[in-house]
């Protein structure tokens, strides 16, 4: 991504050297040079802070995977994988649409950014489509935590016509842990994907009005930044969650 | 300056100064100029007088806790009134006043004063900070009208989520707004001492409040997001009681203590390192000397935010930890407390060879030396693992984060508040009064959380509404003490209300300090400087001062 | 403790007298306050340096005196003096703290266990006698004592300043801390963790008996049945007898003499068996399978209070042969109920 800024290195030169002073410039600020890479540091510094946020949640995910081994096993093992990476693919190229945005905003192809946005909206959307599937599926199957968690599909397995060991009734209960984090931690991450969502609307209607294809390009960027890091926050998840241990070894 | 005064104002500049015709108050007018404000100046203001209605509510709370304790017998309110007492001026003064004291208004006013800049890197995020304050702190009050919450500031579980019906979810939601605040503020200052320091001014050149304020900003961007996630953790164990903190379901509640914890221990020094960002400038000023060991006073505020991070078990030590774990924590407490202690020997030193004079940010920076000292001393109590278990859950804790948080932060704050007064208003506030308020509140604390400490040692459980009868001479000490410190803040809202109208004009530099914000006018322009300033010589150097031209232009009109 | 036992008597006793220090009731308390006035020593040190600094260096640079400052920017030599000299009290400070640590939560092998159940808002006491109190603790002095404590609800934590000995109890597992009385007398007991509404209530009062009086009160106040006794009836009323029957074909493993051995596991684990791992093998035995055996235990989570869960502790503690098992097995055979088949979901 970061060879999308290296273009406009040049433009940066010529620009200090004629002062261009951009519309979206802030007085407090003495270059734009300043305002951008305080915008730019500004976002890492908040992805910072999402990762300890998220960090408490993968913290409890690891404390209990490792007490209650078996039944994350078997919890996960009714995640669907095909889903799951299906999700995978999509958020990566959503991500990559992202970046095609920040590189059209770089080389202001206004109409390209606007394309590359839209994409990236649909496949983000086509992502919390397929979650939204994946949770209705565990609200069927009463794998929801709470008063109507149903573990008896844990107990006895094969009734199910499922292939997997069975667990003892209270190692079975433990199953609702491995679905609570579940549920915390991607509804967390899809919360961070509805808000990033709807900052790609408004930064649509932006980038439609033309406000960044005219060199006036960070909120893009930083943009780009929180939405790949939104990216690598499933890129964790999908294998904790979906992938442990698929291929139990014969006891 | 040379000239032997007894007090500094009567120099040539001050004695014909005049309020300058264009400042950051009168540049424009109106409510929503306020409400809607980028500048840092202002939001400052605005925080500074939000933070203080909380401090008194928070206070008042206090006052009742104190009451009540006047007699054995749990006779002036009922325990749950008693329970929420003590949680409610927890929350607030935590969250809503020590948390954001300093940082949000000192700090929100001066770093960029300080480097040299025309205001923090995002003005906006700034003034949302303020909103989100006010916002937690509506949230607060409005969970106080329907009835208040009793958890302890703690919101230790299983208590909190299985067993209690009072506003908890509330609490939770505005405790975890004023995080965000909280964040915010801290992010604004990182990127703003990295990238908006003025031409020469490098690292080793920025005041040793930027510094401080520098670690500090470090806790809050990284620390305060496990609180924001463990608070969300109890509110959906609350609500849907899923397990994740419950033995029953294989949840496991020391879980929950653990990332409590993990952002609480860094908040108590992210309280505490502004206040030692004060006491730095504070010393200087009035003793005309550079801090000794400047370097050494930088490190050791980055010590302590770094190693800061890896205490938080000591708060556990009672709580069937692993002894090896215990070890290891007990081990790094000892050394977070060094840096502390480096400190106060550098300020000490600082007054080495000086030209010392008393006023009161002085006599409050005196006084935060003694108790700080005391509080960190008493610390290492706790840090050791065997007095602990006799020391933890007592009064002697209660005393201990007191002294440090009170004795220390407060008076800190109260220093800083009077030291940058006239810079922030234009005006002076009595001198004689101040001094007098400072004194009041020296003893009032004294005597209030002295006992504490006898009081812990001897038993007397935290959080006890009632207590065995031969606990109440100590405990009408601490009520009295509690009286006088009372009057001991509640002097300085009245005599700085009335310096705001019929104070002394205060001029550019009153203190003849070193920092650049003393080389401008009082109050300070909108945009800061004219011009802006190129940094060329050391911080706290007060021979450049001395030799400063003296038809610089410092104010407009 | 390195000073003269009388003068330590003395300062004590005048302390005491002060009601500003507590008694000292234990054989711990003098480590306790020793370290104490160390720490005391090193606190009242670093104020009067400070103080000291402060107050001298005020009156001797004060501006009427010294109008001129002489700019100094350091001293590594201090700077290196004030690291580690506090650095060196400080690691004196957590050695010292870290020993007595270790002595007050490591109980001696001969120590009489009470087990303590706390709930909102009031303390149980259980003597394996069969001597219940709430809020009431009778001990022995000269004899180490060592508490196993469990809550039902929530945090609390169990202190009685005067022995200098406090530990957190807690929900869903065992917390232990010992101490040896010295002095006959009453104590106070304090619970010191926030627990609710009547936190300040849930205090009780500890009575340390000589030991011919605290055998005497035993007697007096026996309920009949001991814990033991207790936890065997109910052993028999959950059905617990019908796989753990001591047969060699049976279907639990044998457990008789269990207690104090080193288990192997299913997941080849080996693990020591003591009261926590008996309670947890009751609420989680599927986490808990001995090797050879196949996870078929019910859980009782939920079935059983935590006094139940402490009488069945203390009956396998002192459980040695099968004859016992036996006896409860023929006794309890017509009015037993099915134990429940695997599979069945308790909610």
């Amino acid at each position: 991504m970061d060879s999308a800024i290296a273009n406009p290195q040049a433009e940066h030169d010529t620009a200090e050297h004629e002062h261009v002073v951009l519309p979206q410039h802030r007085h407090h600020f003495a270059t734009q040079e300043q305002q951008r890479e305080a915008g730019s540091f500004g976002m890492w510094l908040f992805l910072l802070t999402e990762i300890m946020f998220f960090g408490g949640l993968f913290f409890a995910y690891l404390l209990y995977r490792n007490w209650y081994y078996d039944a994350f096993v078997t919890a996960s093992n009714q995640l669907s994988v095909p889903l799951g990476a299906a999700n995978t693919a999509i958020l990566i190229t959503s991500g990559f649409f992202m970046a095609l945005a920040v590189w059209a905003a770089e080389v202001r192809k206004k109409a390209l950014l606007v394309v590359f946005l839209i994409f990236t909206i649909v496949f983000g959307l086509a992502f919390l489509g397929i979650k939204a599937d994946e949770y209705h599926e565990k609200w069927e199957k009463h794998h929801i935590p709470g008063a109507s968690f149903d573990a008896s599909e844990f107990i006895n397995p094969a009734a199910f016509g499922l292939q997997e060991k069975p667990l003892a009734p209270d190692a079975a209960q433990k199953t609702q842990m491995f679905f609570f984090l579940y549920f915390a931690m991607t509804g967390m991450h899809a919360l961070h994907m509805v808000i990033g969502i709807g900052l790609l609307f408004w930064l649509l209607a932006r980038a439609q009005r033309g406000d960044f294809s005219a060199g006036y390009v960070a909120p893009i960027e930083n943009f780009g930044l929180y939405w790949h890091f939104v990216d690598i926050v499933w890129i964790f998840l999908f294998p904790l969650l979906y992938l442990i241990n698929r291929h139990p070894l014969a006891h | 300056m040379s000239a032997p005064n007894p007090t500094i104002l009567n120099l040539p500049d001050q004695r014909t100064a005049t309020m300058p015709h264009r400042n950051f108050i009168n540049a424009e007018h109106g409510l929503l100029s306020w409400l809607l404000t980028g500048d840092h100046k202002r939001i400052a203001i605005l925080y500074l007088i939000s933070i203080t209605f909380f401090f008194f509510i928070g206070g008042a709370f206090a006052g009742l806790i104190r009451l009540e304790l006047l007699t054995p017998q749990p006779d002036l309110v009922s325990s749950d009134t008693y329970n929420k007492l003590f949680t409610m001026h927890g929350i607030i003064m935590v969250f809503l006043f020590l948390v954001p004291s300093v940082p949000a208004t000192l700090g929100n006013f001066f770093i960029p004063m300080m480097i040299g800049a025309r205001d923090l890197a995002f003005p906006k995020i700034n003034l949302l900070s303020w909103y989100l304050y006010m916002a937690a702190g509506i949230m607060m009050l409005t969970a106080m009208a329907q009835g208040g919450v009793d958890t302890g500031w703690t919101f230790t579980t299983p208590l909190s989520t299985h067993y209690l019906n009072t506003h908890v979810i509330t609490t939770a939601c505005a405790v975890f707004i004023a995080g965000f605040s909280s964040i915010f503020t801290g992010l604004n200052f990182i990127v703003t001492i990295h990238r908006m320091r003025c031409p020469g001014m490098t690292w080793f050149r920025l005041p040793l409040f930027v510094w401080a304020h520098y670690a500090a900003s470090i806790l809050m961007v990284l620390g305060t997001p496990v609180l924001a996630i463990t608070l969300v953790l109890v509110g959906l164990e609350r609500i849907f009681g899923i397990g994740v903190f419950d033995p029953t379901k294989g949840g496991d509640p020391l879980l929950f203590q653990h990332l409590f914890w993990f952002y609480s221990h860094p908040a108590v020094y992210i309280m505490i390192l502004p206040g030692m960002a004060v006491i730095s400038e504070v010393v200087s000023t009035f003793a005309r000397k550079r801090v000794f060991g400047y370097t050494a006073v930088a490190f050791s505020s980055v010590a302590i935010a770094l190693f800061g991070f890896f205490v938080w078990e000591h708060h556990m030590f009672i709580m069937g930890i692993s002894n090896y774990s215990a070890l290891i924590f007990s081990l790094l407490t000892m050394l977070v407390a060094v840096p502390s202690a480096i400190k106060i020997f550098n300020w000490c030193f600082t007054l080495q060879q000086g030209s010392i004079t008393f006023e009161t940010p002085m006599l409050y920076a005196f006084g935060f030396m003694g108790l700080f000292t005391i509080g960190g001393l008493t610390g290492v109590f706790l840090g050791s693992l065997g007095m602990d278990i006799q020391l933890t859950e007592t009064y002697f804790i209660v005393a201990h984060f007191h002294f440090v948080m009170v004795g220390g932060m407060l008076m800190a704050f109260l220093s800083g508040v009077h030291f940058w007064w006239p810079k922030m208003t234009g005006r002076m506030y009595p001198e004689s009064l101040s001094k007098l308020a400072a004194v009041v509140t020296f003893i009032g604390f004294i005597l209030t959380f002295m006992p504490q400490f006898v009081l812990g040692y001897l038993g007397m459980p935290r959080r006890y509404h009632a207590y065995p009868p031969e606990f109440q001479v100590l405990n009408v000490l601490s009520t009295a003490g509690a009286t006088i410190l009372g009057i001991g803040y509640l002097l300085p809202m009245l005599y700085l209300a009335w310096s705001l109208k019929y104070g002394a004009i205060a001029g550019n530099n009153p203190w003849q300090a070193t920092g650049l914000e003393w080389q401008t006018q009082s109050p300070p322009l909108t945009e800061n400087f004219i011009e802006i300033p190129i940094m060329d010589h050391e911080a706290y150097d007060y021979d450049w001062l001395e030799h400063k031209t003296a038809d610089e232009v410092t104010h407009v009109g | 403790m390195g000073i003269s036992p009388v003068l330590w008597q003395f300062l004590v006793k005048w302390l005491n007298a002060s009601a500003l220090f507590p008694r000292e009731a234990s054989t711990i308390a003098p480590y306790m306050d020793s370290l104490y006035f160390f720490l005391l020593a090193i606190t009242f040190v670093g104020i009067f340096l400070v103080t000291t600094l402060l107050v001298t260096f005020s009156i001797r640079y004060r501006k009427a005196v010294h109008p001129v400052a002489t700019q100094i920017e350091g001293s590594t030599l201090l700077e290196a003096t004030w690291t580690i000299i506090p650095l060196g009290l400080f690691l004196i400070c957590f050695v010292w703290g870290a020993l007595l640590y270790f002595r007050i939560y490591t109980p001696p092998a001969n120590a009489m266990n009470i087990y303590i159940v706390g709930k909102q808002w009031m303390w149980k006491a259980e003597h394996p006698g069969g001597q219940h109190e709430i809020n009431a603790l009778h001990v022995p002095t000269g004899q180490p004592i060592q508490l196993t404590m469990i809550s039902q609800d929530v945090f609390h934590s169990f202190s009685i300043p005067e022995f200098r000995i406090k530990r957190e109890v807690i929900p869903g597992r065992y917390s232990t801390v010992w101490f040896e009385a010295t002095t006959p007398g009453s104590y106070h007991l304090f619970c010191t963790q926030y627990c609710g509404t009547n936190h300040s209530a849930m205090i009780g009062t500890i009575t340390a008996l000589s030991p011919a009086d605290y055998k005497k009160w035993t007697e007096q106040s026996t309920s009949g049945m001991s814990l033991a006794q207790n936890g065997e009836r109910i052993f028999a009323s959950m059905g617990c007898n019908a796989c753990h029957s001591g047969n060699a074909a049976a279907r639990g493993p044998n457990l008789a003499g269990v207690f104090g051995s080193t288990l192997r596991l299913t997941n080849g684990s080996d693990v020591l068996v003591n009261e926590a791992y008996l309670r947890d093998a009751i609420l989680n035995p599927s986490q808990h399978v001995t090797s050879g055996y196949t996870p078929i235990m019910p859980t009782y989570q939920g079935q059983i209070s935590e006094d139940g869960l402490i009488d069945l502790v203390e009956y396998l503690k002192n459980l040695n042969s099968n004859d016992r098992v036996q006896q409860t097995l023929t006794i309890s055979q017509s009015g037993q109920s099915a134990p429940p088949a695997s599979g069945v979901v308790k909610p």
